[in-house]
């Protein structure tokens, strides 16, 4: 598909279910506000379609690095505790979420 | 000593001659923040107690002898960067209450030499923002003009620094958010290279642009820090293990034999007169110093923005993933499911530029979307990278605006979210290219607002950008030089 196809589509995105890939929970007047507000942030971007990038190869680290290695040696982390300190809810060394399986 | 106007440098010189002590300093910034914060709002949190203690400590190691390239010297870190023991929320209501469990390499290496850490400093929440307005705990105000914004996302950083609450203060810089607020308070602001200085510990926002640096009165002061800062560090794979020059070769008294490039594409239409004329000022100064100015091209530019706004909410979705209420910081109470809980925690964790930006990220990588926004975004930031090697074939050091126009009024942007964007527009490229620059003050306009000269320069060639700023601060009589040259 082109940009430009794409982009048309792209006017109406459907915030609703851009926000819930990013497990974001809008209410009915933020969805409103951002469908405006996201329609304007991606007809500006829009703008890279008009480019010429024909056989140019992306840059993913602006300086052209090789593999970086280090000795494979144990180190220590955090302890325990203080991975813990700030954790919202834990009991015996572990964090504790709402129940996963029924 | 007035601690408002002191600089770093001049700090360390009183503090060996034993002109002041530590806890002098410490106490007279206390005093200023006490005096002016409710107003300016640059601090997020001050542990008095724990300041003067170190400053006493720091005091106590010079009484015996020991040295160390910032002891005694007390400097605010952003609220993004990890300070063992501190608080650090990133002006974000999902990280309330979190304390940093380990210093970032930065801090460590700034522990390492003396430094004292005085306070954590607002910010755009999560470092997404050009005017500390979209921070969980109020905005910042300038401190040249209340009724103005500071810049941002470093606004806390560079307006304390700027009043004279903090000596000099680190801050970040993904697409400007060190430069720009520099720029809008009147300080000294360096975004060094890409992988000249570690994240490690900094909350990470766009891995691929992410860069620390630090804010000063002076460019010798940020020469100092930036000397302290840089160097390789195992727990970044992505730094580079390159000589680091220290302050005296980052000095210049004249510049003659340095070439300097304008480019063309950042003196067009939409820069403000009095920016463009005070820049054009500085142009002359360097003329004057024996610096040899040539007209480049840059001819990418315009492609820019775009890029930036595609790769960095890319890369921000991602690192903001981890936000979902499991280990650290807030969760929403009553979730009844992980989905229930990861929904609930970031819907009423994260404000409303974090959610555009992750919505935005999460919608350029999607199934159908990734080639045509993405893929095409990396492949303009090649462009743009080559632009600059290019022009970098023909000068030293590239001069521009730092921004298009003096600290805009609070409240101008916000309902605007591409406006807000369109603040960046001189200062992402030195990101998306990976390459150096600071914004260094050059003037002040009829509002006595300053007004930013930035200064580009090749990758890990700090002092040519150094350099070229510390030649003017001295053509202008010093750091405080530029507050007399009016446009």
């Amino acid at each position: 598909m082109s940009l430009q196809d794409e982009t048309r589509r792209a006017e109406s995105m459907d915030v609703r279910r851009v926000a819930m890939l990013a497990r974001l929970a809008l209410t009915d007047e933020e969805a409103e506000v951002f469908r405006g507000q996201m329609a304007g942030i991606v007809g500006f971007v829009r703008k890279i379609g008009d480019m010429d990038i024909a056989g140019i190869e992306p840059t993913t680290h602006a300086h052209p690095v090789e593999n970086v290695f280090r000795e494979d040696a144990p180190v220590d982390g955090l302890d325990r505790e203080v991975v813990l300190s700030n954790a919202p809810k834990q009991a015996d060394g572990q964090f504790v979420v709402p129940r996963i399986v029924e | 000593m007035d601690v408002s106007s002191i600089t770093l440098g001049e700090a360390l010189t009183g503090l060996d001659r034993g002109d002041w002590s530590a806890e002098n300093l410490v106490s007279a910034l206390l005093d200023r923040i006490a005096a002016r914060d409710a107003m300016v709002n640059a601090f997020l949190n001050v542990d008095a107690e724990a300041a003067l203690a170190q400053a006493r400590a720091a005091d106590e190691q010079r009484a015996r002898g020991e040295t160390g390239r910032m002891l005694g010297v007390p400097v605010a870190i952003k609220d993004n960067l990890n300070v063992q023991g501190q608080t650090c929320t990133c002006a974000s209501r999902i990280l309330d209450g979190y304390r940093a469990p380990y210093d970032a390499t930065v801090v460590a290496r700034l522990r390492k030499e003396g430094a004292i850490f005085l306070g954590r400093t607002n910010m755009d929440e999560f470092a997404m923002g050009s005017s500390t307005e979209y921070s969980s705990r109020g905005p910042t105000r300038n401190p040249r003009n209340p009724d103005c914004v500071p810049g941002g996302s470093s606004g806390g950083s560079a307006a304390a620094v700027a009043d004279g609450m903090a000596l000099a203060a680190l801050g970040s810089d993904t697409g400007g958010s060190i430069r720009q607020p520099a720029a809008f308070c009147g300080c000294v602001g360096l975004k060094p290279s890409y992988g000249r200085v570690s994240r490690y510990g900094l909350t990470a926002f766009a891995s691929s642009l992410d860069q620390v640096g630090p804010l000063t009165r002076s460019v010798d002061d940020a020469a100092r820090l930036f000397g302290v800062l840089a160097g390789a560090d195992v727990r970044d794979a992505t730094t580079v293990d390159v000589a680091v020059p220290g302050p005296d070769a980052c000095r210049r008294e004249d510049l003659k034999g340095v070439a300097l490039g304008l480019p063309r594409e950042y003196f067009a239409e939409g820069l403000a007169p009095d920016v463009r004329a005070s820049v054009m000022a500085a142009v002359d100064a360097c003329r004057a110093l024996g610096a040899d100015v040539r007209e480049v091209s840059l001819p990418h530019t315009e492609y820019a923005m775009a890029a930036y706004y595609i790769v960095a909410p890319a890369e921000a979705s991602a690192n903001l993933a981890r936000f979902d209420g499991v280990r650290y910081g807030y969760r929403a109470p009553d979730a009844i499911s992980p989905l229930d809980m990861y929904c609930q925690t970031r819907s009423s964790g994260f404000g409303p530029e974090v959610k555009r930006r992750i919505m935005l990220g999460t919608y350029v990588l999607s199934s159908g979307y990734y080639d045509a926004y993405y893929l095409s975004a990396q492949k303009a930031r090649t462009l743009i990278r080559n632009d600059f090697i290019a022009a970098f074939r023909e000068c030293d050091a590239i001069l521009t605006p730092t921004t298009p126009t003096a600290a805009f009024r609070m409240g101008e942007k916000t309902d605007d979210p591409v406006q807000m964007y369109l603040a960046d527009i001189f200062t992402a490229t030195a990101n998306l290219a990976g390459i150096c620059a600071l914004s260094l003050p050059c003037g002040v306009n009829a509002d006595g607002l300053p007004l930013g000269l930035q200064a580009m320069g090749p990758a890990f060639k700090e002092e040519n950008i150094l350099g070229v700023a510390s030649a003017l601060e001295n053509a202008w009589g010093g750091p405080q030089g530029w507050m007399e040259r009016r446009v």
